[in-house]
């Protein structure tokens, strides 16, 4: 059993962290890899990039949004109770390098998964603004962690409760008008990370993504996380999960993401029931 | 000899006894075994028809060299226990080999009286001992050599690993299986269906060899959470890498992503490890269609088009561009298949997937075919007829046209030659790769065959390993 040390949640309950341990698993992890987790006999297999890794204490980091029947599933787990499996480090690590100027913009939990990311890229010299949003000022997390991890911060939320007021690509505008930007890496909802490409391709800036499609195995033996990059299948589990901005296709993956929504209803409502009438 | 000869001919009137089955109309919406195995009188009775021959065939047809005419005569006399510790010997798994191996083209196709009528069911029989001894045994264990000090990695908990670890636990070295899934068993337990291969029997076989002292270390995916060379570094002195050849083949033609359309990867590892045949009890969901296509035609295509029916298919057919003589699949699994209902498309192959706008599958475009002259792999190439496209109506595609080698332990590991196919190069007889102190074998070797294959191989390296771990390299 993989044990939880640490847990804590965010933006009312939406958002949990977990630190567990893990230790063969902090030790060889990278920024941009993730693990894979099962709860118990039952459960699914989901993957969850790391936010976080201390090979020291031989702990990781998730940090998830409760979504549906698995997420509101490792939501019951508290201090002391841990997974019944956890898999990695998987998946291929950010490619960090110092480059000049480096933007970074994060929606939703995308930005735990900026977080390490950002960070490495301002470590290795890299002058890093960061954009992030939320829907509203509950619902954004790691501001703090961002501010240290940048040199420049802008926060936005779509209701306009805190920072400024509209999407994260208002703020990704007036940067890239400013030019010399040598890369965005964008991480978030996918209509987010389409958007971003969208517009950094009109002002000719490389950018780095990191997809989420539904996986099984997390090994490249199943291809069901399969997404088009260019024309060609990649799986974003050995192949990703980041990939280039402007060669995905955003709107398939977004199509394969419902794959099984229906399903995945009923089973959270059924969850909800059995587990709000105790 | 006038003795002999009456026996002979006695023995040759006993028909093969019939292995007793569930019905195709109830087994067909049903997870559980199709054959439900020998009574003790009915092995009994099945074991008098061998004839002990003195330079038996079916024993040279056996990859693992299984005494065949020798745990015979042990279930003829009753001799349940003997028979199975006879079986021991030579196969670790026979519970599992009893019920997969394509018995019809190895022992039993060698037996003396399938050349006139029908072999023993020499098959049947390794079941019904391994299943006596489950049920009925005392549970004692094979005796252990005295603890050699060396240690031992098999990377795959697959049908070659167990064979290495079950072969040299045996002889005192200390084992560790390191398995990428969260259940041991490779092929045996994502690939097989429930209903040819009970998972708690495979559980079993695998608390067999931790009984025998073997650890198993689950979630652990060599090439990622650890590399060959750590694992040397971490004292381990002889590797045994049997990871399978788990890479999907996926058809490169439009409408390949749409929702509906599963490598059998996918599909089997949804159903079988993951239990989605056993939805919602078992979160992960799995896609149920109505009218289900299936293409390819080894066991695989089988298992997926079974498993579809078992799921609730209205139809579920086969679609193959080749015709039946070519069928690599089991002639039982086909035989199975198309008792439940499988519908067999000959000749056909796809040229598109059609989709809805929602982007799920509803339909598939298919070109018939002819066969020419012989390809690369010795088979009749199928060559398209022009102008004969025709649609099938499906909303889930299983596709099931063979599997590739996964890089992700390959490609992290130096100094481990491949062919072009990224499989792992070894001598044949000893089983060695071209990097010391590393042995393979099974799928990742050969590309995707069969288990007792698997374990022929790892039987062969086993020895191997042992002679290095004693002798050296």
């Amino acid at each position: 059993m993989f044990k939880i040390v640490r847990r804590e949640e965010m933006s009312d309950g939406t958002v949990v962290l977990n630190d567990i341990e893990a230790p063969k698993i902090a030790r060889k992890a990278k920024p941009g890899q993730f693990v894979i987790l099962k709860a118990n006999e039952t459960g699914e297999r989901i993957p969850l990039t790391m936010a976080e890794t201390d090979p020291e204490k031989g702990t990781i980091t998730v940090i998830y949004q409760v979504v549906g029947k698995s997420t509101a599933l490792f939501k019951t787990l508290q201090v002391g109770d841990g997974y019944q499996d956890v898999i990695g480090p998987l998946g291929k690590a950010t490619h960090i390098e110092k480059l000049g100027n480096v933007v970074c913009v994060g929606g939703g939990t995308g930005i735990a998964v900026l977080h390490p990311i950002t960070r490495a890229l301002k470590e290795i010299g890299n002058h890093v603004t960061c954009i992030i949003g939320a829907r509203t000022k509950d619902l954004l997390i790691l501001e703090d962690r961002m501010q240290a991890a940048s040199h420049e911060l802008h926060v936005c939320t779509d209701d306009g409760s805190y920072g400024h007021h509209g999407f994260v690509t208002d703020v990704l505008k007036k940067v890239l008008e400013k030019g010399d930007v040598q890369q965005v890496v964008a991480i978030g909802p996918v209509p987010m990370m389409k958007f971003v490409s969208l517009m950094t391709k009109q002002y000719n800036v490389p950018t780095l993504v990191s997809l989420n499609p539904i996986m099984v195995d997390g090994t490249g033996m199943c291809g069901g996380c399969r997404v088009s990059v260019g024309g060609k299948t990649k799986f974003a589990c050995v192949d990703g999960p980041e990939f280039d901005g402007h060669q995905v296709d955003y709107d398939e993956l977004m199509q394969r993401l419902q794959a099984y929504c229906e399903d995945e209803k009923a089973c959270y409502n059924d969850f909800c029931i059995i587990r709000d009438s105790q | 000899m006038a003795e002999a000869a009456n026996q002979k001919s006695t023995k040759e009137k006993i028909p093969r006894v019939p292995m007793p089955e569930q019905e195709p109309e109830v087994r067909r919406r049903n997870f559980l075994e199709v054959p439900t195995g020998y009574t003790q009188e009915m092995a009994m009775q099945e074991a008098k028809r061998c004839l002990q021959c003195k330079k038996p065939g079916c024993a040279t047809g056996c990859p693992v060299g299984i005494d065949i005419p020798g745990f015979i005569q042990l279930i003829k006399e009753g001799e349940f226990t003997k028979s199975i510790r006879h079986i021991w010997q030579k196969n670790s798994l026979p519970a599992v080999c009893g019920r997969v191996c394509p018995q019809e083209i190895q022992c039993e196709g060698m037996c003396i009286l399938a050349k006139k009528g029908d072999p023993v069911a020499i098959g049947n029989l390794e079941r019904f001992a391994a299943d006596w001894e489950r049920a009925n045994g005392s549970g004692e264990l094979p005796p252990k050599a005295a603890a050699t000090g060396k240690k031992v990695a098999v990377v795959g908990s697959g049908p070659a690993g167990l064979t290495v670890a079950g072969d040299l636990i045996v002889k005192g070295h200390d084992v560790t299986v390191f398995e990428a899934f969260h259940k041991s068993g490779g092929v045996l337990v994502y690939g097989i269906p429930e209903f040819r291969l009970p998972k708690e029997i495979v559980a079993q076989e695998v608390h067999f060899l931790e009984r025998l002292g073997v650890k198993v270390e689950c979630n652990a995916v060599v090439g990622r959470t650890v590399t060959i060379d750590e694992l040397f570094e971490e004292g381990y002195q002889a590797i045994f890498i049997g990871v399978g050849a788990g890479l999907p083949v996926l058809l490169d033609i439009p409408g390949k992503n749409l929702i509906g359309i599963y490598s059998a990867n996918e599909y089997l590892t949804r159903s079988n490890l993951m239990k989605a045949y056993l939805f919602p009890e078992y979160d992960t969901p799995i896609i149920k269609g109505k009218h289900v296509v299936t293409l390819g035609a080894g066991n695989v295509a089988m298992d997926s088009a079974r498993t579809a029916l078992r799921l609730g298919a209205e139809t579920s057919r086969i679609v193959y561009r080749r015709s039946r003589v070519e069928v690599p699949a089991r002639t039982a699994e086909v035989h199975h298949a198309e008792q439940e209902g499988v519908e067999f498309f000959f000749l056909a192959a796809p040229t598109r997937f059609l989709g809805n706008d929602k982007g799920r599958v509803i339909g598939m475009e298919c070109r018939k075919m002819e066969l020419g002259e012989p390809d690369a792999s010795g088979r009749r190439r199928p060559v398209p007829i022009k102008d004969s496209e025709f649609e099938l109506e499906c909303d889930l595609v299983i596709v099931a046209v063979g599997t590739g080698a996964n890089p992700i332990l390959t490609q992290s590991t130096e100094g481990l030659a491949l062919n072009k196919w990224g499989y792992i190069q070894v001598d044949e007889k000893t089983g060695k790769t071209t990097k010391k102190g590393v042995w393979a074998g099974g799928d990742i070797v050969t590309g995707s065959a069969t288990v007792i294959l698997a374990m022929g191989a790892g039987r062969i390296a086993s020895q191997s390993m042992h002679d290095y771990l004693t002798l050296g390299w």
